[in-house]
């Protein structure tokens, strides 16, 4: 196994160069820099500011100077927010969005979960329909409705909470349940597939008959088989999740990294954006990873290979 | 809509706002996150508002109407030819570090604003100063050789190269502010944009308050500066500005008691406030103007008559009141009111019949034959909305169609300034309170032209203003100015921009203003008022 997780490893540098070459000559191929204004300055400002961040340079000696920098962990100076570096911005902005993630996670999981395994025991009866039923709404209506319905409600309403922010522990239920829900959902719909397919088994009939209890033959038979679409569903969705939501941000007026990545790139902020870029597709490799350690954990079937 | 009426129904847990009250702390809504605080490289409103609350300049702004009232700058006497102002600082003006602010301070500054390395987008903010521009663009390199002179540790004095008589509004703008070198030098190069100085714990300023924290996207707290030399006139002890982007989720914020004022308010809750709580919420003008810009290179809208008639084709009230609904003000010129003693002459016609005339003598009558034409405009539902009206006015009334076209933020500007477009969206605020900063715009290859336009006669009045001292007769030049601009149309003014703000009761002295500017000093808060 060590060797499978130090090859897999040693395939993520590859990639993650690649991903930081395509975007570093995608983002200089758009138009407009970071320079561009509605206001706009003379010509020679223009010029002494791309000297100043070395943009005078041939584009093929930037991209090295910025690999150069990138070996080192060097993401280098924000153009738009000139006197943070993007590690800066993103160390500061990280947790919150990690930190909101995972709370949004446990919701997810603690509600999908349970109600995909409620509604795989008795396929086609209410109590199936009902939380199924919860799930396609909660697929379909999008967090950027459920967001200010809950802030109005709850917040304004009700009065329980605050509305937006980030200041108080408090702050956190609404924003984590907005995107708690929304993975629920999908969650539930994967968990309730996964599982009938393996109550559908022979080795599950031959449990029952047994005389196995049915909590037993959930927790003991079923669960491990009937979660690997959810586990394979989770991977790109945790690092989704942990790297911030901006419509969930924006919303909640939280401040997390998710914003970066939307505006950074409306900004022309070019390390801004290949910053984030390179951190969410690191992140993504890792979960991945740990995603196929579960897997074949789970899956008897499969070998580290 | 209902909700609204809910307002302050938070019933024993005290609000940040009633804390707030409590403490002369003011939460405040700032729109965005701040680039940056250094007052020579910021370029938005957003850094302004809270740069004036760290550092004052030679004069400061009256928090009604902004008109220049001492600040760093006890008194100053202007030459007999209106070229040499001499300002005597305030002994008892200091650094939040405790030293003396001294002329040499701004000397040093305003070297440092103009340095070409420096790039700063505001140093032509300085080129009334003579040599400024000469220094700035890198022609003149002994910076001795610019108007500015320390006499003393106390008398700073500016020679002009011509009389500016909207000098000292001028000076108002944090371009003018002096910043304290030696803490630059400490973080860093002096030109260096990169220079950390502007972090809470390294700025140093000279203002009624000082940096205090700085959270990235959560919010900027200032707080109430013991060694300002007018401390004892500054009543708040404290704001915390905020950058939540989201003007529902400000308005949420607002109405839980967790904002005293905002930055704005959500287009369709205007109307709502306006007739529920007329009392939370202004919108009063600010000196800015939407309006689209004419393509002068492209048939047919190189024939003045077209642009005439275009411009004369649109409902504007119409606009402003189901479209834009937020008390915008129809504009019919290019200069906004609000600037004392200048209210533009020249009006465009609101003459259909005319338009319909206009468009046939230039050989299209009835709208008939009409080259493809499209409005572009970057994206964003407000713009939209307007295009297609436009769109729809002028199918209705000159039985012309343009298309429509919509780009993202950046590449719409690089559009409209390589002139690939026929008619483009724009809009344009005014950095002091004087027309010049409108009608500078359309000077023959003026960077924000971009139309493709040029008149000598027009080049010749504003340069002539810029040169005259007398007051009346600048008003003058710029009035035949706005005349030709508004008979020859190169753009098509629009809608004067409004400020919506909601307030809160327990404010006092916080005014709306055409440059939607609050000195800080003034403001406080009366408790048991939300």
């Amino acid at each position: 196994m060590l060797r499978f997780v130090f090859q897999r490893l040693l395939q993520a540098i590859p990639v993650l160069f690649v991903i930081a070459t395509v975007t570093f000559f995608m983002l200089r191929l758009a138009p407009g820099g970071p320079f561009d204004k509605e206001k706009r300055v003379r010509v020679e400002i223009i010029r002494n500011m791309e000297k100043h961040y070395g943009l005078d340079k041939p584009l093929f000696v930037q991209y090295l100077i910025q690999m150069k920098n990138l070996l080192r962990g060097d993401l280098g100076p924000s153009f738009k927010y000139p006197n943070r570096t993007v590690n800066e911005l993103i160390a500061d902005s990280f947790p919150v969005s990690l930190e909101l993630g995972l709370d949004a996670l446990m919701i997810a999981l603690l509600l999908g979960v349970l109600s995909g395994i409620v509604a795989s025991l008795r396929p086609n009866t209410a109590t199936d329909y009902v939380p199924m039923a919860v799930a396609m709404l909660g697929i379909c209506v999008p967090t950027f409705v459920v967001g200010p319905l809950l802030s109005n409600y709850f917040g304004l309403k009700l009065g329980w909470f605050n509305p937006g922010g980030w200041f108080f522990p408090s702050d956190r239920v609404l924003p984590a349940l907005t995107l708690g829900f929304y993975f629920a959902a999908y969650i539930s719909r994967l968990t309730r597939g996964g599982m009938l397919e393996i109550l559908n088994q022979d080795f599950v009939r031959t449990a029952r008959a047994k005389g196995a209890s049915p909590s037993r033959v959930v927790l003991k038979h079923t669960l491990k088989g009937g979660l690997i679409p959810t586990i394979s569903f989770l991977g790109p969705a945790v690092a989704g999740l942990l790297t911030g939501s901006f419509v969930v941000e924006n919303i909640f007026d939280i401040p997390g990294l998710g914003r970066f990545f939307v505006t950074s790139a409306f900004n022309r902020d070019y390390t801004m954006v290949l910053g984030a870029v390179l951190f969410y597709a690191a992140l993504i490799l890792a979960l991945n990873l740990v995603v196929d350690v579960l897997l074949v954990w789970l899956n008897p079937r499969l070998r580290f290979e | 809509m209902g909700a609204l009426s809910l307002l302050p129904s938070c019933g024993k847990r005290e609000t940040r706002i009633e804390a707030g009250d409590r403490e002369q702390v003011l939460h405040i809504g700032n729109g965005t996150e701040p680039q940056d605080l250094d007052p020579h490289t910021i370029t938005g409103d957003i850094e302004h508002h809270i740069v004036m609350a760290l550092i004052e300049g030679l004069v400061s702004e009256a928090p009604d109407d902004l008109h220049p009232v001492p600040g760093i700058a006890e008194s100053w006497d202007i030459s007999a030819d209106r070229t040499v102002y001499t300002f005597h600082l305030r002994q008892n003006a200091r650094w939040s570090t405790g030293v003396p602010v001294t002329a040499s301070d701004f000397v040093d500054s305003f070297e440092r604003v103009l340095l070409p390395e420096l790039a700063s987008d505001y140093s032509y903010m300085l080129y009334p100063m003579k040599n400024a521009e000469a220094f700035n663009t890198g022609t003149l390199k002994d910076f001795k050789e610019v108007g500015a002179k320390a006499l003393d540790a106390h008398t700073l004095q500016i020679t002009l190269h011509s009389p500016t008589p909207y000098f000292l509004s001028l000076i108002t703008n944090p371009a003018w502010y002096p910043v304290h070198i030696p803490t630059i030098k400490k973080y860093g190069g002096i030109a260096d944009r990169a220079n950390r100085w502007t972090l809470p714990g390294h700025f140093v300023g000279n203002g009624p308050f000082v940096l205090k924290e700085w959270k990235v996207n959560a919010f900027v707290r200032v707080q109430k500066n013991p060694d300002y030399w007018d401390a004892g006139a500054v009543k708040l002890n404290g704001i915390y500005f905020y950058p939540t982007e989201n003007v529902d989720a400000e308005e949420r914020a607002f109405r839980a008691g967790m904002l005293h004022i905002t930055k704005d308010v959500p287009q369709t809750k205007i109307q709502v406030y306006q007739k529920e709580h007329p009392d939370l919420i202004t919108a009063k003008p600010i000196l800015s103007t939407y309006y689209y810009r004419f393509n002068v290179t492209h048939p047919p809208l190189n024939d003045k008559r077209v642009r005439r008639a275009l411009a004369m084709a649109i409902d504007r009230d119409s606009i402003c009141k189901n479209v834009a609904r937020g008390g915008q003000v129809a504009a019919y010129n290019l200069t906004p009111p609000g600037i004392a003693g200048y209210t533009a002459k020249a009006q465009l016609p609101n003459d259909l019949s005319l338009a319909k005339n206009l468009l046939a003598e230039a050989g299209f009558p009835e709208g008939k034959n009409f080259p493809e034409v499209t409005i572009l405009f970057n994206t964003h539902e407000g713009h939209k909305a307007i295009a297609e009206t436009i769109q729809e006015m002028w199918r209705k009334n000159l039985g012309i169609s343009v298309r429509l076209r919509n780009e993202e933020w950046k590449v719409f500007l690089d559009t409209t300034l390589k002139l690939n477009y026929d008619v483009a969206r724009a809009a344009w605020g005014g950095d002091y309170v004087d027309p010049n900063t409108f009608l500078d715009l359309m000077v023959s290859g003026g960077g924000n032209n971009q139309t493709g336009w040029s008149n000598k006669e027009y080049d010749g009045l504003i340069e002539d203003a810029a040169k005259t001292g007398d007051m009346q007769k600048r008003f003058e030049l710029f009035q035949q100015a706005e005349a030709i601009l508004m008979d020859e149309v190169p753009l098509m003014p629009i809608y004067f921009y409004t400020r919506p703000t909601l307030i809160h009761h327990s404010v006092r002295n916080f005014f709306p203003t055409v440059l939607d500017n609050h000195p800080w000093k003034y403001v406080y808060l009366v408790p048991g008022e939300d």
